[in-house]
């Protein structure tokens, strides 16, 4: 009877594992969404049912039900509140708690088995596989929880990019203390479990340290990447138990995100070293301060109303602000508007604009702009010249032209949104406040440039009735 | 040492398993359009909260007077919920807004 069951169990897992295949291939295509993410969730359901009916450690089946349960519920009625009440604009940092709950619980996993480890083979040689297995899912579980908090953090804006000298190497000392307690723990053959408890502790340390002076700017690259650890975490307790739909599920995620993260460098034409290293930490000598001396244009609803119905091409960068203000659909609402007087309005959206890849594809999605109005960079840059109006709306550093002409820019090398090249720009900001690079852009002095300042959906709002009355 | 090896040698079907689902898992997204960047990395979060598991495994066999064990696996199974639950019903309300517009 039990190895029936054995073999339902390995068969539910095989089911898993190929959902989780069939979830990601889907997930990557625009039509086929929704429905890969539902299928990963539906293997995910069968996988859990299934060890809990099924899953047998040394002939004994799965105990202390009512705490499995209790755990279960608790978790569901927590994440399913939090990620139904978050914010579109909050998006990144949910993904990234999330992330952090992954790490966390393998981190847990490790220190609960290592404990166990000890009271069952108390005084045995530690040189062994399943010890080396947990270590690591207690490294990387730990780090990527900890990174991720601090992620979450910074993109509430509840912490602040902290960089002290000599971070580099403290960050390498810290690293390597971590390995090194791993190492003395298997070396020496511990015999109480409170090494670990230490090993957990500066690992959380390290994860602090990682994430601390990369710029918030990063925060992508660097969710995606503690992404793929929790992966590769996962993968490791698939390793300790032998399960299959733990190594694949967590495996997939980690080549799956590393690539990922990869993508996202490419985006913003920088190498993974250079993110992690930190070109934005360098403390760029360019802009700053010296906003006094420098002159800028104001114009009102109505000059902007105006310029826009009498243009031919109007096109709209979206940015963190138009998000902030979600300002999505009275944007929607002005395209309209201006669609039917003729003008022709494009979407230009940077890769990076927002907080995330992607994220102003999703803001604008909500409030129905159709698809074929959005351009991606690439596609929309050659046609600046020809574009009559630009309107800016809370983008800051993705049309910033110190990432083409200042080598000593700490942005130097990004692509931009060239708008500098189309006849009229107008930037919908709140303040001269610089943006979340934290640097000046030039493109606010520039002589076709004029600023138009209020919160984006007041200001949309009142260049919708303008353009209206026109 | 040898105990390592040993145990590399006993689990080299699951080390099959690991090369190749390092390819698999770059061929699957290589051909990702920007715009679902977000949702895919939110949708392979949901995913690896497959560790969730592994916590239950761990809960399953806990002593029932260990309470540092079950207090810390309990914690595990918490958080390893809120991963999958979480990151499922995220990704899902993110896609759900690209519904409308199947062309």
């Amino acid at each position: 009877m039990s190895f029936i069951q054995q073999h339902i169990l390995e068969i539910i897992y095989l089911i898993g594992s190929v959902t989780f295949v069939l979830g990601l291939k889907m997930l990557s295509k625009p039509n086929t969404a929704r429905r890969g993410n539902l299928i990963a969730a539906f293997g995910m359901t069968i996988a859990v049912v299934g060890t809990i009916l099924f899953h047998k450690q040394d002939g004994e089946p799965i105990g202390n039900l009512a705490w499995i349960f209790g755990g279960i519920a608790v978790g569901t009625i927590i994440g399913t509140l939090m990620a139904k009440r978050v914010k579109m604009t909050a998006m990144p940092q949910m993904v990234s708690f999330f992330n952090g709950m992954g790490g966390a619980c393998a981190a847990l996993i490790s220190m609960v088995e290592f404990d166990h480890y000890l009271a069952l083979h108390g005084g045995a040689s530690l040189m062994n596989g399943e010890i080396l297995t947990m270590l690591a899912g207690l490294l990387i579980g730990s780090v990527s929880f900890s990174g991720s908090m601090i992620a979450y953090g910074k993109l509430e804006g509840k912490i602040n990019d902290f960089i002290f000298p000599m971070q580099h190497i403290v960050n390498l000392l810290v690293f390597a203390a971590t390995v090194g307690v791993g190492v003395w723990i298997m070396v020496a053959g511990v015999e109480a479990s409170w090494p670990i408890y230490v090993m957990f502790a500066i690992a959380l340390f390290y994860g602090v340290l990682f994430v601390m002076p990369i710029g918030g700017a990063d925060m992508p690259v660097v969710i995606s990447l503690l992404n793929s650890f929790t992966g590769i975490a996962a993968a490791f307790g698939g390793f300790l138990y032998n399960n299959p739909v733990m190594l694949t599920g967590g495996i997939l995620v980690g080549s799956a995100g590393t690539i990922l993260t990869i993508l996202m460098c490419n985006a913003m034409n920088r190498s993974l070293t250079n993110v992690l290293i930190g070109a934005f930490s360098a403390k760029g000598g360019a802009g700053g301060g010296d906003t006094g001396d420098k002159t800028y244009r104001e114009a009102t609803a109505t000059d902007v109303a105006i310029m826009c119905s009498y243009a031919q091409q109007v096109v709209i960068v979206p940015g963190y602000g138009l998000a902030v203000a979600q300002a999505q659909h009275t944007v929607h609402e002005l395209e309209k508007v201006l669609t039917d007087k003729g003008v022709e309005v494009k979407y230009a959206v940077h890769p990076v604009a927002g907080r995330m890849p992607g994220h102003m594809n999703v803001l604008l999605a909500e409030a129905d702009v159709p698809y074929d109005k959005l351009y991606e960079m690439e596609e929309i840059n050659p046609s600046f010249p020809q574009t009559d109006v630009v309107l800016v709306i809370g983008a800051n550093d993705v049309v910033n032209p110190a990432a083409e002409n200042d080598p000593n820019s700490p942005i130097y090398g990004m692509p931009i949104l060239k708008v500098t090249e189309a006849k009229q720009t107008i930037v919908l900001k709140r303040s001269m406040r610089v943006g979340y690079a934290g640097i000046d852009n030039e493109l606010f002095y520039m002589p076709k440039t004029q600023m138009f300042f209020g919160d984006a959906k007041d200001s949309l709002q009142k260049l919708l009735e303008e353009v209206k009355a026109v | 040492m040898e105990a390592i090896l040993d145990f590399i040698g006993t689990n080299m079907d699951m080390i099959y398993i690991v090369v190749l689902s390092i390819f698999l898992g770059v061929e699957v997204i290589s051909n990702v359009p920007a715009i679902l960047h977000t949702p895919l990395m939110s949708g392979a979060n949901a995913i690896h909260g497959v560790v969730i598991i592994g916590s239950i495994i761990v809960m399953g066999h806990a002593d029932t007077d260990n309470y540092l064990a079950l207090i810390l696996g309990f914690l595990a199974v918490v958080l390893g919920t809120l991963n999958v639950v979480g990151g499922f019903v995220v990704t899902d309300r993110m896609l759900e807004m690209f519904k409308k517009k199947d062309k």
